[in-house]
């Protein structure tokens, strides 16, 4: 029973993380019908930038709570910069055109950003510094949960706590939700649609930026390739809960994160080997979606003519 | 999609084909003029601190067989290679060496999977290849011109088990192996095999490949199944991480692994989780005899810090290579080949230097135990049918003298002060 909780925890700490990436591609997706495949390499940005500003600031010497909340703050307002910046510079120009035109420049983006990544770095890992003093606390028997863990959970429920109010109680929110029922009448109405479209980006590049300062607790071990399979699973968490929709994101995320934990840990038993744990997040996305083809929550998108 | 990555793939082959000048062969075999030696291995990849202190060590050698008049008055010059780790790259790489740079020699690679893509061009080129550290027992299987001057698998896998079984009297050992790894795989039946004779059992398997980025499911399933050991034979990067994340699981029985775990880099992932537990390795910077002593000082002047055992044997490969070079008088083939194939007792600082009838160099191996950033002998364990030399290191159970050796009664981990425990009543599972 321990060992079920214990892997229950540590399925939600992974999906969790899935969950805060997931979101970024489902808002975007929302607002522009665009699968920004460069949004897992922000969260490797993040995770990047955390690890300059601890050593810059000189919070690497020691856990500190002060520099746990500087360091994911700031990397969250460099990586909004970022995600703002690659809206304004590569999809502003094109959004025009087709949408495979789009689909491929974010690929480029994507290609481009861990490319100079490892030309400036190098493709070695790096070693986070530990910024979080690491304890853990029995729940019962040997099931045990991490102060890492908590902090996972705690930040990404806040966050995600705030983005829920950022969309239904704030002005911006309601333009934003505007802008994803219909762009062009939005534009009508007054709003101002590049703006909205370039917060969207920022929110969700933050997003994903905690996650990679979060999991850089939990996995310290950091690297310019570090987004392209968690960036990918967390793509597929936003599809699996119906891509556009907010809740489904989380949902997806939490989903692909226990799964993938219960193959590693169950799946021996019944001859599953735990390699395949990447292949069951991709199973299931197809599983999914040829039952519910919109998704877990996602809803049946009406054409207009 | 796949469409425009493998056009761009192709495109980036063609620049980088054109951008490649032709360099013409600065190498030569025969008698006179400089000779050229390629080294290959990880300088950029994942596992680049292990290329790196090698690279170090290879240089090193060169350096002081160059300031000491050369080999037979013929300077050495190292030419190295970057294969970023990657098995493809290295083949690559290796052809390159031989084909453009027409290397007398090649040394390299660390990574039993890197050298295994490597060693078939240099054996149907017939140019000698000596591996440092890969410790696989297919590579230089692979062809008479490939040997290595550090011990297998077989040995290492037993040297951990034996450690295990009859050092910290486990019973009960659980294994977490690298899937795609040679290294990691080979380890693991010699360990398994080796422990199971010894009256253990193996409790638990589970697997990971590099660049995962949680164990938690794996740890959390050995866990359950209360081990007293847990064997971890893969590389630094993984291995530091899943000491962090076992200490999070409140896991406390040790963990044992190999010469992959050595590297600085090894203690900025795992810290303080690392405590307690015990690698097998091919040589302890704290070893009294003055030839280590030596090497140890003048590689710190050098390089700034302490040399690793990828640093040492790195360092011996050269050596190893040009005491052959000075007996065959040549550095043309198949001299050269039988002249390192016939090495024997070359006093190297990782121990004397044998190759056996397949090209394995015949030597002991430490035990270290892990503590606050450091390597802390524990034992030598000798290959079977060779006996400690006389003065050498006592011999394992009666090495009590050394403060560093767990106590025998229960193989848990000191509780290290960082990571606190809350436990409400220990109970048991």
């Amino acid at each position: 029973m321990d060992t079920f909780v214990q892997q229950l925890i540590n399925g939600l700490t992974i999906g969790a993380i899935y969950a805060l990436i997931a979101l970024g591609y489902t808002m975007v997706y929302g607002i522009l019908r665009l699968i920004n495949f460069a949004h897992g390499d922000i969260y490797m940005v993040g995770a990047f930038v955390g690890y300059f500003l601890a050593f810059q600031l000189g919070f690497a010497a020691g856990p500190s709570v002060v520099g746990l909340t500087v360091v994911l703050i700031g990397s969250m307002i460099a990586a909004a910069l970022v995600g703002m910046a690659i809206e304004r510079f590569a999809y502003r120009p094109i959004r025009k055109y087709a949408r495979m035109t789009t689909l491929i420049t974010a690929i480029g983006v994507s290609l481009l950003i861990e490319n100079l990544f490892v030309a400036k770095l190098g493709a070695a890992p790096r070693a986070f510094p530990q910024l979080l003093r690491e304890q853990s606390y029995t729940l019962f028997g040997n099931a045990a949960i991490s102060k890492s863990q908590i902090l996972i959970f705690a930040v990404s429920v806040l966050l995600m706590l705030l983005l829920q109010w950022v969309i239904f109680k704030t002005k911006v929110g309601t333009a934003m939700r505007a802008v994803s029922f219909n762009l062009n009448s939005a534009k009508l109405m007054g709003i101002n649609t590049d703006f909205i479209i370039s917060f969207t980006f920022a929110l969700g590049s933050a997003l994903a930026a905690a996650a990679g300062v979060l999991t850089a607790q939990y996995n310290p071990q950091i690297d310019p390739l570090m987004g392209i399979i968690t960036g990918l699973k967390a793509f597929v968490a936003a599809v699996l809960g119906g891509i556009g929709n907010i809740p489904g994101a989380v949902l997806g995320g939490l989903l692909i994160g226990i799964a993938e934990t219960f193959v590693v840990g169950y799946g021996q038993n019944v001859g599953v080997p735990t390699t395949f744990r990447d292949a069951v997040a991709f199973a299931i996305l197809i599983l999914v979606l040829l039952f519910r083809p919109t998704g877990l929550l996602g809803s049946t998108v009406q054409e207009k003519v | 999609m796949k469409r425009l990555l493998l056009s761009l793939g192709l495109i980036t082959t063609l620049l980088f084909v054109f951008a490649c000048e032709r360099k013409g062969g600065p190498g030569a075999g025969g008698n006179s003029g400089t000779i050229v030696v390629g080294y290959y291995g990880d300088l950029s990849g994942r596992t680049s601190n292990f290329g790196q202190s090698t690279k170090n060590g290879v240089e090193m050698a060169a350096d002081e067989i160059n300031k000491a008049g050369g080999i037979d008055g013929r300077q050495i010059q190292i030419l190295s290679e970057d294969d970023e780790g990657r098995p493809e790259k290295a083949a690559t790489v290796v052809t390159k060496l031989i084909d453009q740079d027409r290397v007398i020699a090649l040394l390299g690679e660390v990574a039993s999977g890197n050298t295994l893509a490597a060693a078939p061009k240099a054996q149907a080129a017939k140019v000698p290849m000596i591996s440092p550290s890969s410790t696989n027992p297919a590579v230089t299987q692979v062809g008479d011109y490939i040997s290595r001057v550090c011990f297998i698998d077989p040995f290492q896998g037993d040297v951990m088990a034996k450690f295990a079984a009859n050092t910290l009297k486990a019973k009960k050992a659980a294994i977490m192996l690298d899937f795609n790894s040679p290294y990691s795989r080979g380890l693991t039946e010699f360990f398994e095999a080796s422990f199971k004779k010894l009256g253990g059992e193996i409790v638990d398997k589970q697997s990971y490949t590099q660049g995962d980025r949680d164990y938690k499911g794996q740890l959390t399933a050995i866990r359950s199944k209360n081990p007293d050991v847990i064997y971890v034979p893969g590389y630094y990067g993984e291995v530091g991480v899943i000491a962090k994340q076992a200490k999070q699981l409140d896991i406390k029985a040790p963990m044992l692994g190999g010469d992959g775990w050595d590297s600085t880099q090894l203690w900025d992932l795992g810290g303080d989780a690392l405590n307690g537990d015990y690698i097998s390795n091919h040589y302890s910077v704290d070893d009294p005899s003055p030839a280590i002593q030596k090497f140890v000082a003048d590689y710190r002047a050098r390089y700034g810090n302490v040399p690793d055992a990828l640093a040492a044997l790195g360092y011996d490969a050269m050596k190893v290579l040009a005491d052959a070079i000075k007996r065959a008088g040549t550095t043309e083939e198949p001299q050269l080949k039988d002249a390192i194939a016939a090495t024997k007792d070359f006093p190297g600082v990782t121990g004397t230097i044998s190759l056996d009838k397949d090209r394995n160099a015949v030597k002991p191996a430490v035990v270290l135990k892990l503590q606050d950033r450091k390597y802390i002998y524990v034992e030598t364990i000798y290959p079977e049918g060779m006996t400690p030399p006389a003065g050498a290191p006592a011999a394992p159970a009666t090495s009590s003298t050394s403060p560093a050796v767990a106590p025998v009664s229960s193989p848990t981990k000191a509780a290290s002060p960082v990571v606190e425990t809350k436990k409400a009543a220990p109970s048991p599972q």
